[in-house]
């Protein structure tokens, strides 16, 4: 007998397809080698499940755990993290299901899987991995249970698996909206815990937006009350950048107020705001930004910033003033910071701002110039724009003439610098797409831009968008009507595709409520959901009294459920026990190891006036039960003269 | 005064938490007052592994991370109800042990039977460090044979049963404590290689015969109950006359007087039942007329399997506590 075979096989084959099941949504996440090693190793285990010979020695076992140690360690440089601990985990436990010799294992494999399926939670947290982590948990459960019950069928034992999920959901739902949440983290996270996160950067180099922009991964969402603002207003604020080494724009530290460094007037649009995690903290609001929001401060660069990097999907309710005029009072360090450029960079360019401000016009006049300038060139907005030297503004504007929006803004910013008008870049999306099922603004990584502001006296800062200069659509319909036609346009923004966007645009709206209500269910959501069922200002005591008592009446209902002894089955057991019952009134309680034949004669020296009809009684229950099988009518209507049997 | 042993303590709080009272009258039916659940050990590792995920989740802010785990707690809660519905409401009766000998295995039985129309796997009986597994098919019954060892003559209880189940997750174990009303019969282990029967009393008229006529065919008498089967005239019954017993030379009118007084003196009790069991079974075996003589009783002499186990009941029980029962 081999040693696998001592631990029952169904309880095996149950742990593979809860390990399998489990690790699928990790394939995404974990590095490729170690992916195809995890598959690998759980093939190898399905052979000797289905081919049983002796399962490989520990020593190999040790060597496949210390290579694949090694391998993590040389992949990721550390150890320590959540990623490479994922990576790890992932491989010892398909190691274990090898070396699976006793119950015990089996249980530690469970145990195991379980927190890999936590794991996955940490990359991914959308509706297809819950699903998936309800059938990985469905199949844990199945494994204990083919431990202890091995000779249940499958059939019987997925259908208690699923009967004790069914009961272990209520548990599930109290416990998820009454356990007193806590803003994390309680300790230090390891250096990797938020990678996975992308999003814009506080810097700009030629190729660092048009990266994000082949991703259709969703920033954040906007839900207007009333009407949202035309696309041309859509300029959602990220990082503004001021400092420029001839190749990369970098941001400058700008003083944080509590309230707006300007003065709100103009339309007001009011929306909120569900951000998707970034590891930043700016807020991405539409301009201008205002609105009470506790803990977030307004930079005087005119963005929101939360206190701490936005490390899980936030709600915030925001206004915005798109039209007031902004930064008209600027500070003179903040101009002479946005006057600044390295001479030694695009002597061309240069050139070509002082040919704009020969006679020494008003700034507007430079503005009209420089504007009229770039229209003339002709240049071409796309997203696989040619590399760039060192003069990289020269470079585009005089050369290659092809480039996308962070090429666009850094010309003209520097452009406008040279000639002597403050200017400066600002990154953040622009556009979106409003979602017809649920009407909320979607804007996603592809949304990325980056343009231009200027600045005038009396008039403070004007946004300016040169890459309107070259592809007006990119303002007015998104990057999908501005690139040129040859160009790969990211795969859902393809116009044929127009049914597919439809299915996204419903699935993305069954996304967004699971986002609000389940993945952002924060402290925040659980006071106010609390307040609406009459808890206005819980504190822990009347939340554990609540949620202590919510628990205990779902156990006692479970508990009823246990005790409720279903009646037996059998009908002729049914109404013997009833005759039995009617005579026991009667004071004839029969014994325990009494025959139908024997008790009946007692009964009729009990009740003589009855004994014909008692000893028929027995003697039919008698011949019903132990004859030959009889019709279901004569058992009916055994019952019924039972029934109607009157004893005085 | 001497602290008392570890299992001495668990014995007496077991007695106190489970009140283990005096053996109780068949049926036992487990009502909920006598079911426990506690959890099993591992049981406390998935409560461990359920706490350190739930830090994760709170750590790194896991919504579903909350709910797999809170799930997870739900789903081991529910087994502890099914664990208990396991056990509830099960009823027990315990059978006849048939008498064993000393150093043999005593075998109780236990009638498990479940009213429920649904089945109850996974089931366990323990007693005297013995365990059974079972299972209890829909409203059926099912026998469990508890084999404990025996070391020495007498009365054995049952003692303690304990029904256990870990079912259906094995993080929780459920169980009930029972002292169902069934004792053992041991005789004394016979001795090895005792010595020889005692020769058949002298004044009696069997020696006439000699020791080669001891299986010779004597006659027909009436069948007695106690009288061996193997000694019944089956071909006269066969052909439709009444029970017969033949009676053979040997045994006509030989009587061996198996005595207590006459054993040698340097034995001590126990010695002395077990050279008279040895006696007992040689005499049976041979098919003697033997009169089994203690010193509280004379016994009366016959032949037979009946008669001889009387008087391995006698040597059983001399010298002990009458119980109960008789």
């Amino acid at each position: 007998m081999s040693e696998v075979a001592r631990i029952p096989a169904a309880a095996a084959l149950w742990l593979l397809a809860c390990v399998t099941v489990t690790l699928a949504p990790h394939a995404l996440h974990l590095p490729g080698w170690v992916g195809a090693m995890c598959a690998l190793l759980l093939v190898w285990r399905a052979w000797l499940h289905w081919q049983p010979g002796a399962p490989p020695h520990r020593l190999v076992i040790v060597l496949v755990a210390v290579a694949a140690g090694v391998g993590i360690k040389y992949h990721f440089g550390h150890f320590f993290g959540k990623d490479p601990g994922l990576a790890l985990l992932a491989v010892l436990l398909c190691l274990k299901l090898l070396e699976v010799r006793h119950a015990r294992d089996i249980r530690a494999a469970v145990l195991l899987g379980l927190f890999l399926q936590l794991g996955v939670f940490f990359d991914d947290q959308g509706l297809p991995v819950a699903a998936a982590a309800l059938t990985g948990t469905l199949l844990a459960v199945g494994t204990l249970l083919a431990l202890e019950d091995p000779r249940a069928a499958a059939r019987e034992q997925l259908r208690l698996g699923a009967l004790l999920l069914a009961q272990g959901l209520p548990f599930m739902l109290a416990l998820f909206v009454l356990f007193p949440r806590v803003h994390g983290p309680l300790w230090g996270l390891p250096a990797d815990a938020w990678s996975g996160l992308s999003g814009l950067s506080d810097s700009m180099a030629p190729g660092s937006i048009s990266a994000l922009s082949l991703s259709e991964a969703i920033a954040f969402r906007a839900l207007f009350d009333g009407p949202p603002p035309a696309p041309a207003q859509r300029y959602w604020r990220g990082p503004v950048l001021t400092d420029f080494d001839g190749r990369t724009w970098r941001a400058q530290p700008s003083p944080l107020a509590t309230e707006p460094a300007y003065v709100p007037g103009g339309r007001r649009y009011d929306y909120q705001l569900t951000l998707e995690a970034h590891n930043r903290n700016w807020l991405l609001a539409l301009d201008f930004p205002a609105g009470a929001l506790p803990g977030a401060r307004y930079a005087s660069d005119f963005r929101l910033l939360a206190e701490q990097p936005l490390r899980a999907r936030g709600r915030f309710a925001l206004h915005a003033y798109p039209d007031a005029p902004v930064g008209i009072g600027e500070d003179a360090d903040v101009l002479a910071a946005a006057l600044r450029f390295p001479p030694r960079f695009n002597p061309r360019t240069q050139a070509l701002a002082r040919q704009l401000s020969t006679g020494a016009p008003p700034p507007e006049t430079v503005l009209t110039r420089a504007l009229a300038h770039l229209r003339a060139s002709a240049l071409t907005y796309t997203l696989r724009p040619p590399p760039l030297g060192t003069h990289s503004v020269d470079e585009f504007l005089f050369d290659t003439g092809r480039g996308f929006c962070e090429h666009f803004a850094s010309a003209f910013v520097f452009l406008m610098r040279a000639a002597g008008v403050p200017a400066r870049v600002v990154t953040g999306y622009q556009g979106g797409e409003i979602n017809p099922v649920d009407a909320s603004l979607v804007v996603r990584q592809s949304d990325a831009h980056a343009w231009a502001e200027v600045w005038f006296a009396g008039r403070g800062w004007v946004r300016v968008d040169p890459t309107a200069l070259a592809a007006p659509q990119r303002i007015e319909a998104g990057l999908a009507a501005a690139l040129p036609r040859d160009e790969p346009l990211p795969f859902m923004m393809r116009p044929a595709l127009g049914w597919l966007r439809e299915l996204r645009h419903q699935w993305e709206a069954a996304t967004n409520v699971w986002n609000q209500w389940v993945l952002g269910y924060n402290p925040e959501r659980q006071r106010e959901l609390l307040a609406r069922l009459g808890m206005p200002q819980p504190d822990w005591k009347l939340l554990g009294l609540v949620l202590g008592g919510t628990l205990g009446a779902l156990m006692l209902v479970l508990l009823g459920w246990a005790m409720h002894q279903r009646r037996r089955a059998d009908p002729l057991d049914r109404a013997w026990d009833a005759f039995c019952r009617k005579l026991a009134r009667r004071g004839s309680v029969r014994a325990p190891w009494e025959g139908p034949a024997d008790y009946a004669q007692r009964l009729a020296a009990a009740h003589p006036r009855h004994a014909a009809e008692l000893r028929d009684i027995a003697m039919t229950y008698a011949r019903l039960r132990y004859g030959p099988p009889d019709t279901r009518a004569a058992v009916h209507l055994l019952a019924q003269r039972i029934r109607r049997l009157k004893l005085e | 005064m001497r602290a008392p042993s570890p299992a001495a303590l668990r014995a007496r709080l077991g007695r106190w938490l489970f009140r283990v009272g005096p053996p109780e009258a068949a049926p036992i039916v487990l009502v909920q007052r006598r079911v426990f659940v506690l959890p099993t050990r591992a049981g406390l590792a998935f409560a461990a592994a359920l706490l350190v995920m739930m830090l994760a989740a709170i750590n790194y802010n896991l919504s579903l991370g909350y709910a797999l785990v809170f799930l997870l707690a739900g789903v081991a809660v529910a087994s502890i109800v099914h664990a208990f519905r396991n056990l509830l409401h099960l009823s027990l009766r315990p059978g006849r042990a048939e008498p064993v000998f000393a150093g043999d295995e005593a075998h109780f039985p236990l009638l498990v039977s479940n009213a429920r129309m649904a089945r109850r796997p996974a089931l366990r009986g323990r007693a005297r460090g013995a365990t059974v597994a079972f299972e209890l098919p829909a409203g059926d019954v099912v026998e469990l044979m508890l084999a404990c060892p025996t070391d020495r003559r007498g009365r054995l209880p049952l003692g303690q049963v304990v029904i256990e189940t870990t079912f259906p997750l094995g993080l929780i174990r459920a169980w009930s404590v029972v002292r169902p009303d069934a004792e053992c019969l041991v005789y004394p282990a016979p001795e090895r290689d005792a010595p020889a029967l005692p020769q058949a009393a002298s004044h009696d008229a069997g020696q006439r015969r000699g020791d080669a006529g001891n299986d010779d065919f004597a006659g027909l008498r009436a069948h007695q109950f106690a009288d061996s089967p193997r000694h019944v005239a089956w071909k006269v019954v066969a052909r439709g006359g009444p029970l017969l017993t033949k009676q053979f030379s040997g045994l006509g009118g030989g009587q061996v007087s198996l005595d207590w007084d006459a054993l040698p003196g340097h034995l001590d009790t126990e010695q002395r039942l077990r050279r008279l069991a040895a006696w007992v079974l040689a005499a049976e075996a041979r098919g003697l007329r033997f009169a089994l003589n203690l010193p509280d009783a004379q016994g009366v002499a016959d032949t037979g399997a009946a008669h001889a186990h009387a008087c391995l009941r006698r040597l059983a029980l001399f010298g002990l506590p009458a119980s109960r029962h008789e």
